[in-house]
């Protein structure tokens, strides 16, 4: 009986010192939070993407909680209200973003653009770039090595076999940016949604002058200028004999895709347009639109 | 220009080695125990090698195949190797269905469940080889005696090994040491154990094989049976009578296998020579130990599964010399 | 005999060119000079489109500090200022001539009189030199002139020739020692003057009996040359590891230099091209390039002019076999893959390979069995197992702190991977960017 009364007292005696010990220990390194934090990283989608800015979903939610006002915190992956139901929270005016998503600017396609040499060394486009040009006659473009596949943590970016192309699957893309800093040749951008996701872009970021790209490529933009001309909101800009839409003054009216001679600007989403007189040929937008 | 040209960078040849050959080289530096084994113990050497062979590849197979939905992986010869090792650490007179378990937990458990060849942390054999024998602890420490080619396979006679007979003197009984073969069999392996453990001759002949094919490097297993003879020898000076003569325990058991084949395991065992030799000197040291103070007679499957855990932290632990650290 | 001690591999020679007398090549059509033919800046041109130049014309001043500068190789006038796929692989800028004649500049002495007294002073020769465009032309192509004036606080009493030439199939080293040992001997000394030291040792590898012993008749009587023979293994012509065989000393890691440890390293073709720039006062406008390859008619060793086209050296040697997988820029485990056969040789074109497709395809990548050969062979005690893998996980500190900046791209692991893994790629490109990562470090602090 004694020796069950020993083991009792022996345990008990344990038990209340080390519960002592957590005690103080747990009042002298106590770690103030804000209650705040913790909801609102309830409310983030715990992906820890970075593409905030910040080092990951915990960190976003402190900063919202410590800056005096919601300037410059944006979750791209959050809808409105989510952000809406965080600015609730730290009581703050949220600021409306416009929702972007990636947008892949080459179609450099195996038809397109057809390789010159093999490349076999390591699977990434980021040790294809840094030892030659890839095996195809553009240096600009797709490496097809798939490192905007292996970047993305929302499954939303897949290579398409047949083109050897990278493919943004426009409901899944939150547009964190992963992919835009993992492409080693800067083909991926984050461009406006706009209305009904529709986009005018032009896929190519080929620098070369117009015979060499040609050559290299069937829908290379030649920086011929057409499409400058033919914008009447002044949104396109010719730099290094290549041509870029500025998406925040587009206005979608598609008059530089009728001029581009290389169909290398993009029109996707849109209807297919009405035929008004009897069209030999389907046009770049009617066949993206199917 | 017609044809089209690789862009690959540097280097450009490569000095055809492959998965392949090294295998190749193992079962080749195999082969002389397992001949030797056939004079030794009879068909049932053979039976049980080719039991355990053919199950490994079957598994291998399977599932690679219905559950990785992968290409095959049978040609890199490393479930040829498995089921062999595995094999020779059997009694020749096991039953064929406890080999059948032991080559699927060894592919499966051992080798698959990791991702395959590269990933397993613990040699494939020894995990099937360990599983067998705390499952069937009866069956797998009953060796049959040498008694030739023609030995049966079904009723085999079996005996103590000199390793029972090393354990039964050290716990005090030294009559037993009356029992002991004489050195000379041992080491041509005129004496009861596992298939591939019986002659140290022959796995020194493999040794040497694999060293020329420079497959491996001497570092794991002449630190392994460095330690295992100093250890004992200092035991063996220190009181005769109870500790037998190191010799006997370079000799017995699997030592020489596990020394020469199984530690020397690429995927398990360290990257560096420095860290090769401390990895020999674990396994030495834990062998000595479990067969002196151990329940069990042989240490040596037991020692290199801990020394494969401790594998990752050898290779953090021992860097190579960097060119130019020295005079940093 | 000596050599280094940490790893190292054993590829077939295949010196297959290495009685071949050296030829020299007919003029090109027209010739393309790449503004960035060195380590360093790029030059920047001095001529315009339509301007006339001769042989020896200066066309491009260096860039900068660590730069050199480039000069025609032949006469003819400036077609264009036009991008051009050099050996990097990549679109670089480059000036392009159109032959016309033959006509040198009056200054360059073509005679083939060795001369021997040299009355310039340690500043004229550097000048004369960095005038010349001389780079290093073992293929790392260092600018001469940087190379020559080590930090002030460092202690230089060794020069040391790399005579060692240990990539396999390429002889234009060695046909250069044989056919212009003379020439080399007094390059030699006047490298010794600028340095202002008295010892320079020639290190040549021993499957190079008859350079040894051409070398050591010629240099019994001048004291302060020593031909030390070396034992044959890969990566020998590595700066690091010729230092390290020939003294013994190891350079430690970067940023430190050869020089850290008391040695300048030159190679004996810039020991040549020294030799003609200070007492012939001819620029680096040639070089001998080998043209080889198992299944080549014709391999060759070649005396051309910088800026032609890599197909006219081909057509040489017997054309392009069919069964041609690669064409490569340099030696087999260091040199660089062309795109096609138009690329112009540069300074650092020491040979052009050609490789049968069945050598040139590489094997798919299987799992790391760890099997240690790679760490075995690394003659920097690295691990390119860890480096590869680090690398395709992007994780940079890993392969910081395995000491991956250390790497000298020789190729020895990959070349002996079972497993046939891509590790010199994935190495490669953690470099670049660890480099990256350390050179803003430094910009911060």
């Amino acid at each position: 009986m004694s020796f069950i009364l020993t083991a009792v007292l022996v345990l008990g005696l344990t038990a209340l010192v080390l519960g002592l010990v957590l005690y103080a220990v747990s009042v002298k390194f106590k770690v103030q939070e804000d209650p705040r934090v913790g909801q609102i990283t309830e409310l983030l989608p715990g992906a820890n993407c970075g593409g905030c800015g910040f080092p990951g979903c915990a960190a976003f939610a402190e900063a919202c909680v410590k800056q005096d006002s919601m300037d410059g915190l944006r979750c791209s992956v959050c809808t409105s209200e989510v952000m809406q139901q965080i600015a609730a929270i730290t009581g703050h005016a949220v600021q409306v973003g416009v929702e972007k998503v990636a947008v892949v600017r080459c179609s450099g396609s195996c038809a397109n653009r057809p390789s010159t040499g093999v490349y076999d060394g390591a699977p990434s486009c980021a040790a294809a770039a840094l030892m030659n040009g890839g095996a195809t006659g553009c240096f600009y473009g797709c490496l097809g090595c798939g490192d905007c596949v292996s970047a993305c943590m929302f499954d939303a970016i897949k290579m398409d076999p047949q083109t050897g192309l990278p493919v943004v699957d426009q409901e899944k893309c939150t547009s964190c940016g992963k992919c835009v800093k993992a492409c080693p040749r800067n083909i991926i951008e984050l461009r406006n949604r706009n209305k009904m996701d529709r986009r005018v872009y032009v896929s190519c970021v080929n620098k070369d002058k117009g015979p060499v790209a040609k050559k290299a490529c069937a829908v290379a933009c030649i920086g011929c200028g057409k499409c400058v001309k033919a914008c009447a909101f002044e949104a396109i800009t010719l730099q290094d004999n290549l041509a870029y839409i500025d998406f925040e003054k587009c206005r979608l009216c598609r008059k530089c895709v009728d001029e581009c001679p290389q169909q290398s600007i993009l029109a996707v989403n849109f209807p297919p347009k009405k035929v008004v007189a009897p069209a030999p040929e389907k046009t770049v937008e009617q066949q993206k639109a199917e | 220009m017609a044809q089209k040209l690789h862009i690959t960078t540097s280097p450009h040849l490569h000095c055809g080695d492959t998965i392949e050959k090294n295998m190749r080289w193992v079962v080749w530096a195999l082969m002389p125990a397992l001949i030797t084994s056939f004079f030794v113990f009879g068909m049932g050497a053979l039976i049980v090698t080719a039991t355990s062979v053919l199950s490994c590849l079957f598994f291998e197979w399977f599932i690679t195949r219905f559950i990785l939905k992968r290409p095959s992986t049978l040609g890199d010869l490393s479930a040829t190797i498995t089921g062999i090792l595995l094999a020779f650490n059997l009694p020749s007179n096991i039953p064929l269905y406890m080999i059948v378990v032991g080559a699927l937990v060894a592919i499966g458990i051992g080798k698959m469940a990791f991702g395959g060849l590269g990933n397993n942390p613990f040699n494939p054999a020894l995990v099937g080889r360990v599983f067998l024998l705390i499952s069937f602890p009866a069956k797998m420490t009953s060796w049959p005696v040498p008694a030739g080619i023609a030995a049966s396979y079904i009723d085999a006679e079996t005996g103590a090994t000199p390793l029972n007979l090393i354990g039964q003197i050290a716990g005090g009984n030294t009559a037993a040491a009356d029992q002991l073969p004489s050195l000379g069999d041992l080491f041509i392996g005129n004496t009861g154990g596992c298939i591939g453990e019986v002659s140290a001759l022959v796995l020194l002949v493999g040794l040497i094989i694999l060293l020329c094919s420079k497959v491996i490097t001497w570092h794991i297993p002449v630190s392994i049976l460095a330690t295992v003879a100093a250890l004992t020898g200092i035991m063996w000076l220190i009181n005769p009578v109870l500790y037998v003569n190191p010799l006997y325990h370079l000799c017995s058991g699997g030592l020489m296998l596990g020394a020469i084949f199984m530690a020397t395991d690429y995927v398990t065992s360290p990257m560096t020579h420095k860290g090769m030799v401390w990895y020999g000197i674990g396994i030495g040291f834990l062998t000595v130990i479990i067969r002196y103070f151990g329940s069990y007679p042989e240490g040596m499957s037991f020692a290199i599964l801990i020394m494969n855990a401790v594998t990752p932290l050898i290779n953090n632990w021992c860097k190579p010399k960097r060119f130019g650290e020295a005079v940093k | 005999m000596n050599t280094f001690k940490i790893g190292g591999v054993h590829p077939e020679p295949n010196k297959l060119t290495a009685d071949r007398k050296i030829e020299t090549l007919a003029l090109p059509k027209q010739a393309v000079f790449p503004l960035s033919q060195h380590i360093g800046a790029p030059a920047v041109p001095c001529v315009k489109k339509g301007d006339a130049v001769l042989v020896g014309t200066k066309i491009a001043e260096p860039g900068g500090f660590m730069s050199a500068s480039i000069h025609s190789s032949v006469s003819g006038k400036v077609a264009k200022i036009d991008n051009v796929v050099d050996a990097s692989g990549l679109r670089k800028p480059a000036i392009f001539i159109d032959v016309e004649g033959d006509e040198w500049e009056p200054a360059i002495d073509r005679t083939d009189t060795l001369m021997l007294q040299n009355n310039k002073s340690r500043e004229e020769i550097i000048e004369c030199i960095k005038n010349a465009g001389v780079v290093g032309m073992g293929g790392a192509c260092f600018p001469t002139h940087v190379k020559l004036c080590p930090p002030k606080d460092c202690t230089i009493d060794t020069l040391i020739i790399n005579a060692v030439e240990c990539e396999p199939f390429l002889t234009a080293d060695h046909r250069l020692m044989l056919e212009h040992p003379d020439e080399i001997i007094v390059g030699i000394k006047i490298i010794l003057k600028v340095l202002g030291i008295d010892r320079a040792v020639i290190g040549i590898e021993a499957n190079k009996p008859d350079a040894i012993a051409l070398f050591q008749s010629k240099t019994t009587m001048v004291s302060g040359i020593e031909i030390m023979p070396l034992r044959m293994k890969y990566p020998q012509g590595g700066e690091k590891q010729l230092i390290e065989a020939v003294t013994g000393r190891q350079v430690p890691p970067p940023p430190a230099l050869p020089a850290n440890v008391g040695c300048v390293v030159q190679n004996i073709g810039t020991v040549f091209a020294v030799y003609e720039a200070v007492m012939k006062n001819k620029p680096l406008i040639e070089r001998i390039v080998t043209v080889t390859g198992k299944e080549v008619k014709n391999p060759c060793n070649l005396k051309v002019r910088m800026g032609t086209p890599v197909s006219q050296l081909i057509e040489y040697a017997g054309g392009m076999p069919e069964n041609t997988g690669k064409l490569i820029s340099g030696g087999p485990m260091m040199g660089r893959p062309l795109l096609d056969d138009t690329a112009p040789v540069v300074k650092g074109t020491s040979g052009i390979l050609m490789i049968p497709e069945e050598q040139a395809a590489r094997l798919e990548e299987r799992n790391c069995i760890r099997c240690a050969k790679c760490v075995q062979a690394c003659p920097m005690g690295l691990e390119p197992y860890l480096l590869a893998t680090a690398s395709a996980a992007q994780d940079w500190e890993c392969a910081e702190e395995n000491w991956i900046m250390s790497c000298i791209e020789c190729g020895c692991c990959q070349s002996t991977c079972p497993s046939r893994r891509p590790l010199l790629d994935w190495v490669r490109l953690a470099k670049n960017r660890v480099g990256g990562i350390i050179r803003a470090r430094n910009a911060k602090n």
